[in-house]
């Protein structure tokens, strides 16, 4: 584009501008700020004095925290597991067959689509003493009744429906890149008699190792940003066992209005999710695989 | 090569091991379908029913539920203000990230690295993390309790994405288009909305599917902004009546039923651009 620099800068400032604005005003002025604010008492309205690192020393003593931050990582691994491994095998099984295909793509991909507090709800009824779901398949096995939802299981209740809605998401995301793998790499294979289960192993998951790396990298991450299923099933109880950080900060920012000390919770999850991170890329350093 | 070909092809027989296959992958597609039935059957009937057997379908077709969701509930007021909310983003949040993407993707300028890394480190700020300072600033402006209050953060929470993907997209379009137009006298704007954006239609579509979607089915910012039942999207109103009613199993079946249903019509209607917005993030990054 010519035209005179004058003017082309000018279009360059008013074509960025509103998005910049958006970005600063709305996520990095308020990130700084929440940084700053968790070195304060506050209330959120009135009150604000800065109190040092007093909130980090709170945050270090509280048993809830240590719970969440005990949760997020057992969610983690069930979703590394479980929600990768299962969507991985399903992608390997649906590839292998010849009909039916666009079926499965399009069934396993409905828990994606609807809100996760519709699903929690959901998942709130069918674990649910009275109507539940699963006691109406004990009834039906002739077993008594149960509480789902006790203080041992409550992680594992709120997890299978976190795990279980995305995996359809992993699943496409596997499939589409196995789908990718050139046909002249199984030829070769199938003529050195390496087939089904073996090929598997050996060919296909080799091949498609960075897309299983981001696969567990953007699960990993989505675990941080759990909330509205825990939420609703469980508001983090009972006892705070099945409690999550993001929750956490929410119940001490609105309903004990500790904004400061909230503040200081958002700063821990900032601080995982980059060390958590950090953490997944170095374990799987990623290839660069050309076929 | 064609030899090659009909080898890697033959071998079609459905034996056990196929069949096996076909029985787990329709295992993991009842455990999807299935609790929609099992919803969709109960909020046919009342709360007694459900309790002595929720299993069985319903014997007749009991509306009151729904009757209730819609009358007292004001379950379409629900609707009317998810779409308000989410139908703004989604219209803020693609043409301003397409104007940045234009420029990102189509000019060099001092600063153009830094906003890129700027854009891209933005996708790792949780909303957890800004949330509390909004929520002054918001109270400050005398947006709280109001859809401009949800809107405004919203949209800056579906730029970093939107941008990411349409400039990576408008990088791939051939510069002698633009250059065709340049050369018959069109400015700035009109390369934008004339030349680059047509191009770009498919990449708008799945960025727009994906503020969207993430918008109707975000709880978290309606939760802290927004105060009155009136002014309830979809989601916050399902929250309110499970604690109000939370015994009346048959109401929340038929309120989870209202609120899945359109989206999984829209879902069967545009799988396609639905599939490719959510996962696109994944594929490119």
């Amino acid at each position: 584009m010519r035209g005179n620099k004058r003017s082309r800068n000018i279009i360059i400032v008013l074509f960025l501008l509103p998005a910049l604005i958006f970005l600063v005003v709305f996520m990095f002025y308020p990130f700084i700020m929440n940084f700053i604010n968790s070195f304060y008492k506050s209330d959120g309205f009135l009150e604000s004095t800065f109190i040092g690192l007093d909130n980090y020393r709170r945050l270090l003593k509280d048993d809830t925290i240590k719970i969440a931050v005990k949760n997020t990582y057992e969610i983690m691994l069930y979703v590394c597991v479980f929600e990768v491994g299962i969507a991985i095998i399903l992608a390997c099984m649906v590839d292998s067959i010849t009909k039916g295909q666009k079926f499965f793509r399009t069934v396993y991909f409905f828990p994606i689509v609807i809100s996760a507090t519709a699903i929690g709800m959901m998942f709130k009824l069918v674990y649910s003493y009275d109507v539940g779901l699963l006691n109406s398949i004990m009834e039906a096995l002739g077993q008594e009744r149960r509480n789902w939802i006790t203080v041992k299981s409550a992680v594992k209740m709120v997890s299978i429906p976190i795990v279980w809605q995305y995996i359809g998401f992993y699943f496409i995301i596997i499939l589409t890149a196995i789908k990718q793998i050139p046909k002249e790499l199984y030829e070769s294979a199938h003529l050195d008699g390496i087939n089904g289960f073996t090929k598997t192993i050996y060919i296909t998951l080799p091949l498609i190792r960075n897309v299983i790396i981001t696969c567990l990298i953007l699960a990993i991450n989505g675990v941080l940003k759990v909330f509205d299923m825990v939420l609703v099933i469980t508001e983090g109880g009972p006892l705070n066992k099945s409690q999550i950080l993001g929750l956490y900060m929410y119940k001490k920012a609105f309903a004990d209005n500790t904004f400061g000390y909230a503040a200081t919770i958002s700063v821990l999850i900032v601080v995982l999710g980059l060390l958590t991170i950090f953490i997944v890329n170095k374990i799987f350093k990623k290839d660069t695989i050309t076929y | 090569m064609s030899k090659k070909k009909v080898i890697g092809m033959k071998k079609k027989k459905f034996g056990i091991g196929t069949l096996l296959i076909y029985i787990f992958l329709s295992l993991f597609a009842i455990t999807t379908i299935y609790p929609m039935i099992w919803v969709v059957q109960n909020a046919f009937k009342t709360s007694n029913d459900i309790m002595s057997s929720s299993f069985t379908m319903p014997t007749s077709l009991l509306w009151d539920n729904f009757k209730t969701a819609i009358v007292r509930m004001n379950i379409f007021k629900g609707y009317a203000n998810s779409l308000i909310i989410s139908g703004s983003v989604v219209l803020f949040a693609v043409f301003f990230g397409s104007l940045a993407s234009f420029i990102l993707a189509r000019f060099e300028f001092k600063g153009r690295k830094i906003i890129k890394t700027l854009v891209i480190g933005s996708l790792l700020i949780p909303i957890f993390a800004t949330i509390l300072p909004v929520f002054r600033m918001l109270l400050s402006w005398k947006l709280i309790d109001t859809h401009r209050g949800v809107i405004l953060p919203q949209i800056a929470n579906n730029l970093p994405f939107t941008i990411m993907l349409l400039t990576s997209f408008m990088e791939t379009i051939p510069k002698e288009l633009e250059e065709a137009g340049v050369v018959e006298g069109a400015n700035a704007w009109q390369v934008f909305s004339r030349i680059i954006m047509p191009i770009t239609k498919p990449a708008i579509a799945t960025t727009a599917t994906f503020a969207f979607l993430w918008s109707y089915n975000d709880l978290f910012t309606s939760l802290i902004i927004i105060r009155s039942k009136a002014k309830f999207p979809i989601n916050r109103l399902l929250t309110e009546i499970s604690s109000q009613y939370g015994t009346d199993y048959g109401l929340l079946c038929a309120v989870i039923v209202l609120i899945i249903v359109p989206v999984l019509t829209v879902y069967m209607l545009a799988q396609n651009q639905i599939v490719e917005g959510m996962t696109a993030g994944a594929v490119k990054g």
